[in-house]
């Protein structure tokens, strides 16, 4: 369970208020018009913004003072999510070891998740080397072998066309439901919410809202939603 | 605290940072508690700084002057190995200074190639040494640099403009005023400023070329002061000038200079419709020829007259191109040991005391630094037996501002783009240095190591002050040749020294760009 309680995350002059609970293993979308703070709110999770104000917690786990690779969170950024002169296992592998000394049984654990994500022929590739969708399932790869709790994702498929953009979302859908992880996007597209999301956390006016269910949030929209979808 | 996380510390950049500062002020103030400030300046001193200010200023005057015409040319014209001569412009930057001058005096020398026309006409023969050997010197090293610093201002003019003009049928005169002085005012005062400043600390050309009471520079001044009379106190009151002089010059030329000259695409030839007439064409070309002459002859008049002399070098000479590339290797690795470190930390917005230490890092003289750590270690040890680690070492901070112009933009670019990821990773330290910041950075790693190689390769400054009869680097060793009259080694050991110098930038430089993925 992930609890924001009166928190005020700060983003230059910027400021955005929110307390809310979101419940383990559920899916929430987080939208809202642009420039009103959805990614300001998953990078306050991620450990990249500071709170002026309140607490966040991982079940009963303070998260404030953790430094952003000990958080339980796995985060995919809108862009740069590959290092170009690593190659596609030693992408993946960085999720395991960040010094990449693998033992045979990690390295296993890489090969198996490059299967899971179709992409077993590619480990020694470089993602120069891959198509934008194949890049994206490295990068999912990679979360998957994090093991993390909680997945992030800034708008990660955002340059792929619809339907490379809705495979992706499917594979998404399927890794947190194999492995119950807690998952938080930031999306403008209410149709990637209705796809993917049980609940939607709506940020608008400087204020992130606690969830709703996504269907009835969706076909009725409060005024400020309202004015976004249009 | 989560908002401050860095993948990698600023801590040892700073380190290096406070190492430079304390080295450059270090023997500054050592040199300063040996001068005598009662004594004041004598008519020598001041016959020195007259000559060291009149001679940047022709020098700086002279070099822009003719990169105008020439910049002009280049800018307007396409033909057969633009691109190379445009490449060969930067190549001055890393020549070893004796080398060139060698090659100088083959051309235009007393016995030189443009005397001997000369005779065959019936005239005199041209003199090289003094004021006008220095300024000539001076100019065949930053014409070059001029030359660049005004083509990227040409390069910076919007194609729209030129499309503009030519719309508008303007002519030569309507196109200077509409582009090329605009252009030019803007460029012009930092070209001048950058010139003069590097020509105030000129050592090794006013060594060889000028000398005697009414050619001399600070710098000349101070090596004199020190390795012929052994006069400390006079030696420091003259570094304490030439450090005003060269920081006030290096302030003034960071403060006016648009651009460093490094930039890239400088080849990149722009659509232009002006020029056209048969006159322009003809103006043009012979600017280019003879500019390109002027750099080229030279440098193949050294290749033509080293060559015969290659195969009969004496043990002497090899070992001092020994000595020479050990100094250079140590110091590249020296360079490197304070730039990346600095570089990061600049990266990660810990600027301040780093960019006091590369402000200082132009401002110093090898030559001041080199007496301050004489002075240093005079008691304690014997200085000449460190010749070789000081040379490097003052090498090293002498190439520190430029690697850090190549180092930083990059450093900054890896940090902001891979810098969350690798957070978001758990890569700190030693993974994130190892896995992400050297390898992204390997180009510009390359590029840096291979200048520093080259220039600590070809240095003549402090390895002067420090080098006892029997020791020598092989840039020392080819003016030992050239005062003892023996040209033809000289000029062999001259090939020689342009090989390794162009051979360490080389595979240095092509080294970081091998399988460098983008």
């Amino acid at each position: 369970m992930l609890r924001l309680e009166n928190c005020l995350i700060e983003n230059g002059g910027f400021q955005l208020r929110a307390d809310l609970t979101i419940a383990r293993g559920s899916r929430v979308a987080v939208i809202g018009p642009s420039g009103a703070g959805k990614s300001t709110l998953i990078e306050a999770v991620a450990g990249f913004r500071p709170l002026r104000r309140g607490a966040m917690f991982w079940n009963e786990t303070a998260l404030a003072q953790i430094e952003p690779g000990k958080r339980p969170v796995a985060m995919l950024f809108q862009d740069g999510n590959l290092f170009p002169h690593l190659t596609v296992a030693q992408n993946v592998g960085l999720g395991i070891r960040a010094n990449l000394h693998l033992d045979v049984a990690k390295r296993a654990q890489v090969q198996a998740a490059l299967v899971r994500v179709g992409l077993q022929d590619m480990a020694d590739r470089r993602p120069a080397a891959l198509s934008g969708g194949q890049q994206s399932r490295v990068a999912l790869a990679r979360v998957l072998v994090q093991g993390r709790d909680l997945l992030l994702l800034d708008e990660p498929f955002a340059a792929l066309g619809p339907a490379l953009k809705a495979e992706m979302l499917d594979l998404v859908g399927e890794l947190v439901a194999e492995s119950g992880a807690t998952l938080l996007m930031v999306s403008h597209d209410p149709n990637d919410a209705r796809r993917i999301a049980d609940q939607v956390v709506l940020v608008a006016e400087g204020q992130a809202h606690p969830p709703m269910d996504t269907a009835s949030l969706l076909d009725n929209p409060p005024p400020a939603l309202k004015a976004y979808l249009g | 605290m989560a908002d401050c996380a860095q993948p990698v510390s600023p801590r040892l950049g700073i380190g290096a940072a406070i190492v430079v500062a304390a080295l450059i002020l270090g023997t500054l103030a050592a040199v300063a508690l040996r001068a005598e400030p009662g004594r004041g300046l004598g008519s020598s001193d001041w016959a020195a700084l007259r000559f060291t200010l009149i001679q940047a200023c022709l020098s700086a005057g002279l070099s822009v002057a003719l990169a105008i015409p020439v910049a002009r040319a280049l800018a307007r014209r396409r033909f057969v190995g633009r691109r190379l001569l445009i490449s060969l412009l930067g190549a001055p930057f890393i020549l070893p200074v004796i080398v060139a001058i060698l090659g100088l005096l083959t051309v235009f020398g007393r016995a030189g190639w443009f005397s001997s026309g000369l005779a065959l006409l019936g005239l005199e023969p041209v003199q090289i040494y003094g004021l006008h050997g220095v300024v000539l010197a001076h100019v065949f090293f930053n014409l070059p640099l001029a030359t660049r610093l005004v083509l990227q201002g040409w390069q910076e003019i919007p194609a729209e403009r030129f499309r503009l003009a030519a719309q508008l049928g303007a002519d030569a005169r309507a196109m200077r005023q509409l582009l090329e002085f605009p252009m030019l005012k803007r460029i012009v005062p930092g070209a001048l400023a950058v010139v003069f400043a590097i020509c105030l600390s000129s050592f090794a050309v006013a060594l060889t070329l000028g000398g005697g009471p009414r050619a001399t520079t600070i710098e000349l001044a101070i090596y004199q002061a020190f390795r012929f009379d052994f006069d400390l106190g006079r030696a420091a009151l003259l570094s304490g000038l030439q450090l005003v002089l060269t920081g006030a010059a290096a302030l003034v030329a960071v403060r006016v200079s648009a651009g460093e000259g490094f930039g890239t695409g400088l080849d990149r030839p722009l659509q232009r419709w002006d020029g056209s007439t048969a006159g322009a064409r003809i103006v043009d070309g012979l600017w280019i020829v003879l500019a390109a002459g002027f750099l080229l002859l030279p440098l193949s008049a050294i290749v033509l007259a080293g060559l015969p002399g290659m195969l009969t070098l004496t043990a002497a000479v090899w070992w001092a191109a020994l000595n020479s590339i050990l100094v250079a290797a140590l110091s590249t690795v020296l360079l490197l040991l304070l730039a990346l470190p600095m570089a990061t930390a600049v990266a990660l917005g810990r600027g301040g005391v780093i960019e006091l230490a590369g402000i200082l890092g132009l401002a110093a003289s090898p030559l001041v630094i080199g007496t301050g750590l004489f002075i240093v270690i005079y008691p304690i040890a014997d200085p000449f037996s460190l010749a070789l680690p000081v040379t490097a070492l003052v090498n090293a901070v002498m190439a520190l501002p430029f690697a850090l112009r190549i180092l930083v933009p990059r450093a900054r670019a890896v940090v902001g783009r891979y810098g969350r990821l690798a957070l978001s990773l758990d890569m700190r330290g030693g993974a994130f240095v190892w896995r992400v910041l050297l390898p992204r950075m390997r180009p510009q790693i390359g590029f840096a190591a291979g200048l520093a190689a080259a220039l600590s390769m070809g240095d003549l400054g402090v390895i002067a002050l420090f080098a006892d009869p029997e020791f020598a680097t092989l840039p020392l060793q080819v003016y030992r040749l050239m005062g003892a009259y023996r040209m033809e080694t000289a000029a062999a050991a001259a090939l020689l020294l342009l090989a390794l110098s162009m051979a360490a930038f080389w595979i240095l430089d092509r080294g970081g760009r091998w399988h460098a993925e983008a």
